[in-house]
């Protein structure tokens, strides 16, 4: 992954060459109508700010410092982005609010990439059983999520199978039911109320027997800081690793885009028990930014698989943070 | 690493200035980045942020130092205070018509929890208001919503009435409305999909939807978790349906809900339930009052810096504790020393605040009833017997009147001799500054306790600590 800054230097003019490839551009236009509220709300300011302003002092900082917060972005992280771009405008002798944008833009790409090469492509092979995990707090859109992935795997002719493992929440194992049906997918459930784990345990027998490629097992949502859910989760994650060697190949981690700080400890809890592989954003065609994901990545090196854009089957996009941060940031320059 | 309340924060910040007394303008402002900072760490709005601070800050540069705080808590007190000024101090109830059919439509993003609300509510109103609620399914968008609701009515033995996923809204509350006349239902609670506010046709959707049914109650059921979008989703709902209240759901999890406050504060209509859990009784009443604490991630110690600040006579205080110190201590300091720990209310949490005593205290039941028996036993002693403890260890005629005057025994009479001498004691050492010997020392409640302890050998004890 090609880079803007090396030891601190920026290279005036990066964020323009990025998106000169056309191809790039139209890619990132889906970005940019499910963002289209998220620019015109909130960073427009970030705009006007820099438009207007001719000096860079403190009270700039400042305000960037609040239009990264706007974007739910960790309090923290923020700092970070904030206090490193002092530290730079300093080194650089940067004078102008222009400049300044070239290195805004260059500071979140640096923070998502931590010099690493970060895929959004899933763990799935074509020789083995792939098992992909959904976990995440209630309502944030697991079940809806599972669906659109199902129909990505199908698409790609994968003999997929949903497995409905949240047997808590009254009417879930009918919308898996649903979503299967629509997608086309094969379908595993057991009666409302039965232990997860042993539905993941029947459903793997299920997908050996029948030549399954990819297996998605829906959970029941569940808040982080409740014990025994989370206990019955590490069950459920034991049981398909002792069933099939290796699995689960990814456990996402799906978080709602209007989540506040409290994805950090969602992230957090989850991984401790679950081992998450990756986030799945969810919602982002609304006016919330999820900026928490940046964090999460920045303070746990967990990297974003997957946007959710709409509710249709095919509005969930692999992540791209060029695009995700074109969608922030394109209206600006 | 982020720090989890704001006590600490301000702690941080202010170690530098104890012992200054008073606080410049500079320091003040460190102080108010903290709370800028906690604010935000809490999910409140930053524009809500701002605004509150420089109300603080203004409050802050005003108010002189509390004798008995120091600066960081006085502003963890301003910043409490004005908190709950914006939250509300009352709990706001339903609107329920005494007569005919209360309408309530519920409202918000998905997976804010608006069904799961919907029977929650439904088993609310009909425990606590004795109602007959009808359940409307108008959710005909997210496979099985229907199926959901159907299934917690069936639970909660409620009546639902759904026309499945191919009738439009409108037609279907029209026609909920009709049956539920016919059906002598209380109360209707419509359950609405979850929309994007800024979907037009789906808002628009909700405003035929509220024309048709004339709700008593509009309810933008939004989820604690929600961070700086909170405001701009609550605006959004409110401008297209004036709602008349909200319901917060998912507290029961860690988000410290700042959510609450940036609602409050920009739609100004007020949190009337808040959900606490996925079975169907975590439905509860909101207590405004409680969310300040919640916010600043610290549980009831805002309470109790609140309450010192305010049943404390400074100077009282003061002379009290050179008293202890001085070894002079009788009857009528300790009567005076138990109202100040009666007027701020739970003995435990106050005693907590005094540094080292929390670790001490961990584990000790305080039975506050027990307060009230040593103030009887003291009333029960002559004015000379307070002024002088001496008089009564030496007499046991003294105590055996004191026993039957305040309806005790001797034993707790006993008790209470040995409790001020203790306390006596650890004082004593208290001035010399020697914290160990504080902790080793006896317990100044020993007379609270619900239970005779053993005695404890004082006299060995004593050899230990010749001074």
């Amino acid at each position: 992954m090609c880079l803007g800054s090396e030891n601190g230097v920026i290279h005036v003019g990066f964020f323009k060459n990025l998106f000169t490839s056309k191809a790039k551009k139209l890619e990132a236009e889906k970005y940019k109508i499910g963002m289209a509220k998220t620019r015109s709300n909130v960073l427009s300011h970030l705009k006007e700010l820099l438009d207007s302003a001719d000096r860079l002092d403190d009270d700039l900082f400042d305000e960037l410092e609040e239009i990264f917060i706007m974007a739910d972005i960790g309090v923290n992280t923020v700092v970070k982005i904030v206090d490193h771009l002092r530290d730079r405008v300093g080194l650089n002798d940067v004078t102008t609010p222009e400049d300044l944008k070239e290195m805004i833009i260059d500071e979140m790409f640096k923070l998502y990439v931590k010099d690493e090469i970060v895929s959004s492509n899933l763990d799935i092979a074509d020789d083995r059983v792939n098992v992909i995990l959904f976990v995440g707090v209630n309502g944030v859109g697991k079940t809806t999520t599972i669906a659109k992935v199902a129909h990505e795997y199908k698409s790609k002719g994968k003999r997929v199978l949903m497995v409905a493992g949240d047997t808590f929440r009254a009417g879930a194992i009918n919308q898996l039911g649903i979503w299967a049906e629509r997608v086309g997918a094969d379908f595993f459930k057991k009666e409302e109320g039965s232990d997860p784990s042993s539905v993941m345990y029947d459903a793997i027998s299920y997908a050996k027997e029948h030549d399954i490629d990819l297996i998605l097992c829906d959970t029941a949502g569940r808040l982080q800081n409740k014990k025994n859910l989370m206990k019955e989760l590490e069950k459920i994650h034991k049981v398909i690793g002792r069933e099939i060697d290796g699995a689960p190949h990814e456990t996402l981690l799906v978080i709602d885009a209007t989540t506040g700080q409290n994805g950090l400890s969602q992230a957090k809890i989850f991984d401790d028990v679950t081992n998450i592989s990756g986030i799945v954003l969810t919602k982002l065609d609304g006016t919330a930014k999820g900026g928490i994901v940046l964090a999460i990545r920045d303070e746990m090196g967990i990297p974003i698989k997957y946007v959710g854009l709409g509710e249709k089957l095919t509005d969930l996009e692999h992540f791209d943070i060029e695009e995700y941060i074109y969608g922030m940031f394109e209206g600006i320059f | 690493m982020a720090f989890e309340n704001l006590t600490d924060r301000l702690q941080m910040a202010m170690r530098r200035v104890t012992g200054k007394g008073r606080l410049t303008e500079k320091d003040i402002d460190e102080m108010m980045r903290e709370v800028r900072l906690s604010l935000l760490e809490a999910d409140v709005n930053f524009k809500v942020v701002r605004d509150f601070t420089k109300e603080v800050k203004a409050q802050a540069l005003g108010e002189k130092i509390l004798k008995g705080l120091n600066p960081g808590q006085q502003v963890v007190k301003i910043v409490n205070d004005e908190l709950q000024k914006v939250m509300g101090d009352k709990a706001a109830p339903l609107a329920l018509n005494m007569v005919g059919i209360t309408k309530i439509m519920l409202v918000g993003l998905q997976g804010a929890g608006k069904t799961t609300t919907a029977g929650k509510l439904a088993l609310f109103l009909r425990k606590n208001n004795n109602q007959k609620p009808l359940l409307v399914a108008l959710d005909v968008y997210r496979p099985a919503a229907v199926e959901q609701l159907k299934t917690l009515g069936a639970q909660l033995n409620v009546d639902v009435f759904e026309k499945g996923t191919t009738h439009k809204p409108e037609q279907i509350i029209k026609e909920a409305m009709a049956y539920a006349v016919d059906n002598g239902n209380t109360v209707v609670i419509a359950d609405t999909a979850g929309r994007l506010h800024v979907d037009h046709s789906m808002m628009d959707e909700l405003v035929r939807v509220k024309d048709i049914m004339k709700p008593n109650e509009i309810l933008l059921t939004l989820d604690a978790m929600t961070g700086q979008d909170a405001v701009t989703v609550a605006a959004n709902f409110n401008e297209t349906l004036s709602v008349t209240g909200a319901i917060l759901t998912k507290l029961d999890g860690d988000t410290r809900g700042g959510a609450a406050l940036s609602l409050r504060r920009v739609t100004n209509v007020p949190i009337k339930l808040m959900g606490m859990g996925e079975k169907l009784d975590q439905l509860e009443v909101f207590h405004p009052e409680r969310m300040a604490s919640r916010i600043l991630g610290m549980g009831d110690v805002m309470t109790l810096v609140d309450k010192v600040t305010e049943n404390i006579d400074e100077d009282d205080m003061m002379g009290m504790m050179e008293k202890m110190m001085s070894g002079k201590f009788n009857y009528n300091d300790y009567l005076k020393q138990l109202k100040m720990i009666k007027r701020m209310g739970s003995l435990g949490g106050i005693l907590k605040l005094i540094p080292g005593m929390s670790k001490a205290l961990k584990n000790q039941d305080i039975d506050e009833k027990q307060l009230v028996f040593v103030e009887a036993m003291i009333s029960s002693m002559t004015k000379e017997e307070r002024r002088n403890p001496k008089l009564i260890q030496r007499s046991s005629s003294r105590r055996r009147r004191i026993a039957n005057g305040s309806g005790r025994r001797v034993a707790d009479v006993n008790r209470l001799i040995q409790s001020l001498d203790q306390q006596t004691t650890m004082m004593k050492r208290m001035g010399n500054m020697d914290p160990q010997a504080m902790q080793r020392g006896g317990n100044p409640l020993a007379a609270m306790q619900p239970q005779p302890k053993k005695k404890k050998g004082k006299g060995k004890n004593k050899r230990r600590y010749p001074f």
